[in-house]
């Protein structure tokens, strides 16, 4: 095994998720092996509960067509204006860019969140009542 | 009287993960709040439940009022602590909690006010007998005041902002012809800064000791101190290195002088809760009030050390209505403790220096002390401030806690990015720190004699 050969080898490793190579060639064999550098946390396991179990899209290929709208604010997801009023949007709804969807309801404000792309509701992804968080995925839409 | 079931902590890093520990001791719930940028913080994932509450940038997390008032909501906690920095003098985040019902741990509303009007304390302290260092009576409003009032005191003075601190918005004057421009520079800075423009004048002292009074106190007006700690080793007015008692409290008559003054200086603003008063004291010994720091501060472990008492819980305690647990008789200080801030910047020229820690071994053994919200792989974000450790040891004298701090920064190893740890084991080999003759202009001759030598 040349020199070059060897760096070809080590510089695969590096470039790739690869931890361990080995080459058998001409008699020679060679055994190439990351050190993976655990992070304390990674090996403790210990996380905390998050705020609710979050449902995102199913598949890498629903992921990548359909537009997720999150939660610009911290407060609770209502899906309609009032308790006795109709939601905003069910699942299948043909909405408009900048429609409202739901309600956020934050310090006794309610911030209403709008779609960001015009489209068809593909999934609701947060119950009615629940506390949401910064970021947190609401709703998939199927842009057209 | 009980204590709170589930408490928010309104801040991130260290002081995090200081309140976490004192919360859960206490057997109360924690709920972490933080910016999608922390996701992977140390105080997030020790924490029974988090919340993201906005990006990065501190004034939409961090600084967030209605988002953190909302997680609090949303999660029913029934307080939040604040920290400090971020929202923990701020008074108009301590109103909102209370009106939303959720108890703010710290000082009164009215406390937080008045210990953010740097002038109005000084007046009010001077009022009530406390010292106060000679300058102009409150707040001057126009250069021909400033002018008068300089001119009668005698330059040099040093202008300072009302609304600022942490040694922001000062400018020393030497000579009345330089004063015109100073005043009008200050005012500018004063109020992009701190948002109001207002400049007080005080005498400047070229060589001082920055030495500060932890002070608690419960909801009956009961008021003690848990001793001073000296804080003269600061870079640009950021502290560095704290250490208790101060090398100059050699005699008990100081040590009981400055204690007592703190506790006169809370009582004369009627202060509830944790909290600090900051003296300067000059060559000759005079101690004079500058002002009062209404939260807990970065420094406070170097106190817990030498006293025993777990100041986090206290202060925990305090704000769910319990009285105060000890008497101004029970508190002793034993032994001598020092703090090193160890920041994540070049030890030098002091710029930040974010980024991955590829490698982390910390100290231990007894009598050392990290406080700490890095681990292995830890990406260290720019967008906050550079602290990212303090390194706290102590010993029963000054002189073994030096040895013991030297021990301790030998050991305390952080690759991947660049920190002052360098900067620290300097100061402790120092003569003049070792002496205990130093003031706050230590840095700056210190890092003169390295220039020279270089």
């Amino acid at each position: 095994m040349e020199l070059d050969e060897l760096k070809e080898l080590i510089a695969l490793l590096k470039e790739t998720d690869v931890t361990e190579l080995q080459v058998e060639k001409e008699g020679t064999k060679v055994k190439i092996k990351r050190e993976k550098i655990l992070t304390s946390l990674e090996v403790s396991g210990h996380r905390p509960a998050p705020l609710r179990e979050k449902i995102v899209a199913e598949t890498e290929e629903e992921a990548q067509r359909l537009v997720t709208i999150t939660s610009p604010i911290v407060g609770t997801f209502y899906r309609a204006p009032s308790p006795e009023a109709q939601p905003f949007i069910e699942v299948g709804a043909r909405v408009n860019k900048g429609q409202v969807l739901c309600i956020v309801e934050a310090m006794k404000l309610m911030n209403e969140i709008e779609s960001d792309t015009d489209g068809v509701v593909a999934r609701i992804l947060v119950e009615n009542g629940q506390p949401v968080e910064y970021g947190e995925p609401l709703f998939l839409i199927e842009p057209v | 009287m009980k204590l709170f079931k589930k408490i928010l902590i309104a801040n991130r890093g260290e002081i995090a993960v200081r309140i976490i520990r004192a919360c859960k001791e206490l057997g109360i719930m924690t709920v972490a709040v933080y910016s999608d940028i922390d996701r992977d913080s140390l105080h997030v994932r020790l924490a029974d439940e988090s919340v993201c509450i906005g990006p990065a940038t501190a004034s939409q997390s961090y600084l967030n009022i209605p988002a953190i008032l909302s997680a609090a909501e949303i999660t029913d906690a029934d307080a939040v602590h604040p920290g400090y920095g971020f929202l923990s003098e701020n008074f108009h985040f301590a109103e909102a909690c209370t009106t939303s019902g959720i108890t703010f741990i710290g000082p009164t509303p009215e406390n937080i006010r008045l210990g953010g009007d740097k002038a109005k304390a000084r007046q009010t302290m001077k009022r009530k007998g406390v010292p106060i260092v000679s300058g102009s009576d409150g707040p001057v409003a126009t250069e021909e005041i400033a002018a008068k009032v300089a001119k009668k005191m005698g330059f040099p003075v040093v202008l300072k902002a009302s609304a600022g601190g942490g040694g922001h918005g000062m400018k020393i004057v030497a000579e009345e012809k330089d004063l015109e421009q100073a005043f009008y520079v200050a005012q500018r800075e004063a109020l992009t800064a701190f948002g109001n423009s207002e400049i007080y004048i005080e005498e400047y002292i070229p060589e001082l000791r920055h030495i500060e009074v932890q002070i608690m106190a419960d909801n009956k007006g009961n008021v003690i101190h848990l001793g001073e700690r000296d804080c003269s080793i600061q870079r640009r007015h950021q502290k560095l290195i704290e250490e208790s008692p101060s090398s100059i409290s050699s005699t008990e008559k100081f040590k009981k002088r400055i204690g007592e003054l703190g506790v006169k200086a809370a009582r004369a603003i009627k202060y509830r809760n944790v909290g600090t008063v900051e003296f300067i004291v000059d060559p000759k010994g005079n101690i004079y009030f500058i002002e009062v720091n209404t939260r807990i501060q970065v420094e406070h472990p170097v106190t817990e050390a030498v006293t025993g008492i777990d100041i986090v819980k206290e202060q925990i305690k305090l704000a769910s209505g319990f009285p105060l647990e000890y008497k101004q008789s029970q508190i002793r200080s034993s032994g001598h403790a020092i703090e090193c801030r160890i920041n994540a910047e070049d030890p030098e020229r002091f710029i930040p220096s974010p980024g991955k820690i590829t490698f982390l071994s910390m100290p231990g053994g007894p009598g050392v002390r990290v406080d700490a919200a890095i681990y292995n792989g830890y990406l260290i974000p720019s967008q906050y401030d550079s602290l990212i450790a303090k390194l706290v040891v102590h010993d029963k004298s000054r002189a073994d806690a030096i040895m013991k701090m030297k021990r301790a920064l030998d050991e305390f190893i952080i690759e991947g990015v660049k920190t002052t740890i360098p900067f620290h084991k300097r100061v402790m080999e120092d003569p003049d720190f070792v002496r205990g003759d130093f003031n706050t202009t230590f840095i700056e001759k210190l890092n003169n004699r390295i220039r020279e030598n270089a």
